[in-house]
């Protein structure tokens, strides 16, 4: 029993990342043939970084995720701070449907939506042609916001709201309260939140599809045109950089992670014996 | 305190803008679109032009319901398998379980592409072994396979979560009172991951329904489903009204289904991801 099961899982991931295995492989491949390998080379590599156009997704794409998370933190976490502290219950509920909408609805919906709202008011406006890096840097704030309320959120409920009192009994100034005792407490949402954001900005294909111009294209906008028509060796060279990327990211992560986890038990003793 | 109070009050202001501008507002140009011609006046032509889709509606939800059911028939014993393994193992087993979710949709579809294409490994290993040259870009399978492929692990993880979760103590229960093992399963651990599965079901059939780069790819340019369809009518302005008309659609027949599915979820507020 127990050998089957170990045989089914590695089956499944075998399959799961055969197609990747093989990307990787033939992009260090002589020829641009897939039926063989004929020999290692770096060729393909050179011809991605000879290719400006990809340097140039490859910026945008990192400058739209930095500011696109960032701009979504903030707003954010204001947001977070006042549905957790507020008492007015169809407020928070209205608040938290309605960051449900881009969760819920398929991406492809919220790109259409987006793009027939900025095509529409250009047409109000009379701007011709709307669409472009601000489209998008507003296109990906806005699904990046729920992700980062879902994440800081729960750190605001589960504050103890003795502590903001006591610091306001002991003498704090609302800002240095804010600064001193729940900033520290929410920073972890705060940061799961952040990085969510910009993944998933840097990973977003389907909305940025509809909302972009060709003059302002990211990285997954440039592959998908390399893709549309023919195979092209320089391309399985960046998938192979980005998915070693994302190795090394999360990789990073879990070693932060499992640091975290070991030292908590001392934490969790300092906090029961300040209480 | 007062100072407090107001600036709470005051700190959701600018995303309740934000989300006026860029959330409502969207949704409600697609439903003036889907309702007006180019003169911007009032028309049904829209709606009751979705009737020659039809066939597209049918085929998408067919093949986005196929690929959910196999992705819960591979997904759930892979759960239950990956649960049983020691920690240290299931640690790094979700972490390669993640690690695809990570990488961009576009590249995995891509290299599925390039595992599967007419003069490809599979197929010159195929032709080698004596098959007859077989083309499977294209066909049904490859789209349906793809679905498959890019969106197992969304099954896989919400399950696994609530598999973890359950308390090991039922299990005992349960076999003590004299069920056997395929009772256990069927009267105790699939009832209590019904969460996990719903959320599961979910992860893969709206993306899946919904996707027109998988069917561009692994169809070979001569597929339709609906993401295909809704994709075209936005590459000219002309058909932006039938695009917004499809859009309006698919989402409320996605919403419903979700309301249905979370009716089977025991009213559980919080979802599992």
């Amino acid at each position: 029993m127990k050998f089957l099961s170990r045989f089914y899982i590695a089956i499944i991931f075998l399959i799961l990342y055969a197609p990747i295995l093989v990307v990787v492989l033939f992009s260090f491949n002589e020829s641009g043939n897939l039926s063989s390998f004929s020999g290692f080379s770096l060729y393909w590599y050179k011809d991605l970084f000879r290719n400006s156009e990809a340097i140039t997704a490859l910026k945008n794409s990192l400058f739209l995720a930095v500011t696109s998370s960032l701009l979504a933190t903030v707003i954010g976490t204001l947001a977070a701070s006042s549905i957790a502290h507020s008492k007015n219950k169809f407020y928070k509920k209205t608040m938290k449907t309605v960051s449900n909408i881009p969760m819920m609805n398929p991406d492809i919906v919220t790109g259409v939506s987006m793009m027939l709202l900025f095509v529409g008011v250009a047409t109000i406006l009379g701007i011709s042609d709307s669409l472009g890096m601000w489209t998008m840097l507003l296109a990906h704030t806005t699904f990046n916001l729920p992700y980062v309320i879902l994440s800081v959120l729960p750190k605001f409920n589960q504050m103890d709201k003795h502590l903001i009192e006591a610091a306001l009994d002991l003498g704090c100034t609302p800002t240095q309260t804010f600064f001193k005792v729940e900033l520290p407490c929410i920073l972890p949402g705060i940061v799961s939140g952040l990085m969510m954001g910009f993944t998933l900005s840097l990973d977003d294909f389907v909305i940025s599809h509809f909302v972009s111009s060709p003059d302002f294209k990211t990285l997954p906008l440039y592959i998908y045109n390399q893709t549309a028509h023919e195979v092209k060796f320089s391309m399985y060279a960046l998938c192979t950089l980005m998915i070693v990327a994302i190795l090394i990211l999360l990789i990073a992560v879990n070693v932060a992670n499992n640091k975290k986890d070991r030292r908590k038990p001392a934490k969790a003793l300092r906090g029961g014996g300040a209480r | 305190m007062k100072h407090r109070s107001l600036f709470y009050k005051f700190a959701g202001s600018p995303y309740l803008v934000w989300s006026i501008m860029f959330i409502i507002a969207p949704l409600i140009f697609v439903v003036y679109f889907a309702f007006t011609d180019r003169n911007g006046s009032f028309t049904l032509e829209n709606i009751t032009s979705l009737s020659s889709y039809s066939e597209t509606f049918v085929m998408s939800l067919g093949f986005s319901l196929i690929a959910t059911t196999i992705c819960l028939l591979i997904g759930y014993p892979l759960a239950y398998c990956m649960s049983r393994t020691s920690e240290r193992t299931r640690n790094i087993l979700v972490v390669l379980l993640m690690l695809p979710m990570w990488i961009s949709l576009l590249i995995r579809t891509y290299s599925l592409m390039a595992l599967l294409d007419n003069g490809g490994l599979v197929s010159t290993f195929l032709t080698k072994l004596g098959f007859q040259k077989l083309t499977f870009i294209g066909t049904d399978a490859a789209v349906i396979l793809g679905m498959i492929y890019d969106f197992l692990p969304y099954m896989v993880l919400p399950i696994y979560t609530s598999l973890t979760k359950l308390d090991k103590r039922y299990l005992e229960a349960a076999s003590d009172l004299g069920c056997n093992g395929v009772q256990v399963l069927g009267k105790v651990i699939l009832p209590l991951t019904v969460p996990g599965i719903i959320s599961g079901v979910t992860m893969v059939f709206v993306p899946s329904i919904s996707t027109f780069y998988i069917s561009q790819k692994l169809g070979g340019g001569s597929f339709d489903l609906i993401g295909d369809t809704i994709e075209r009518q936005f590459q000219n302005s002309v058909t932006y009204h039938t695009g917004a008309a499809i859009s309006l659609v698919m989402m409320i027949l996605i919403l419903i289904s979700l309301a249905i599915m979370n009716k089977f979820s025991d009213n559980e507020g919080d979802m599992i991801v």
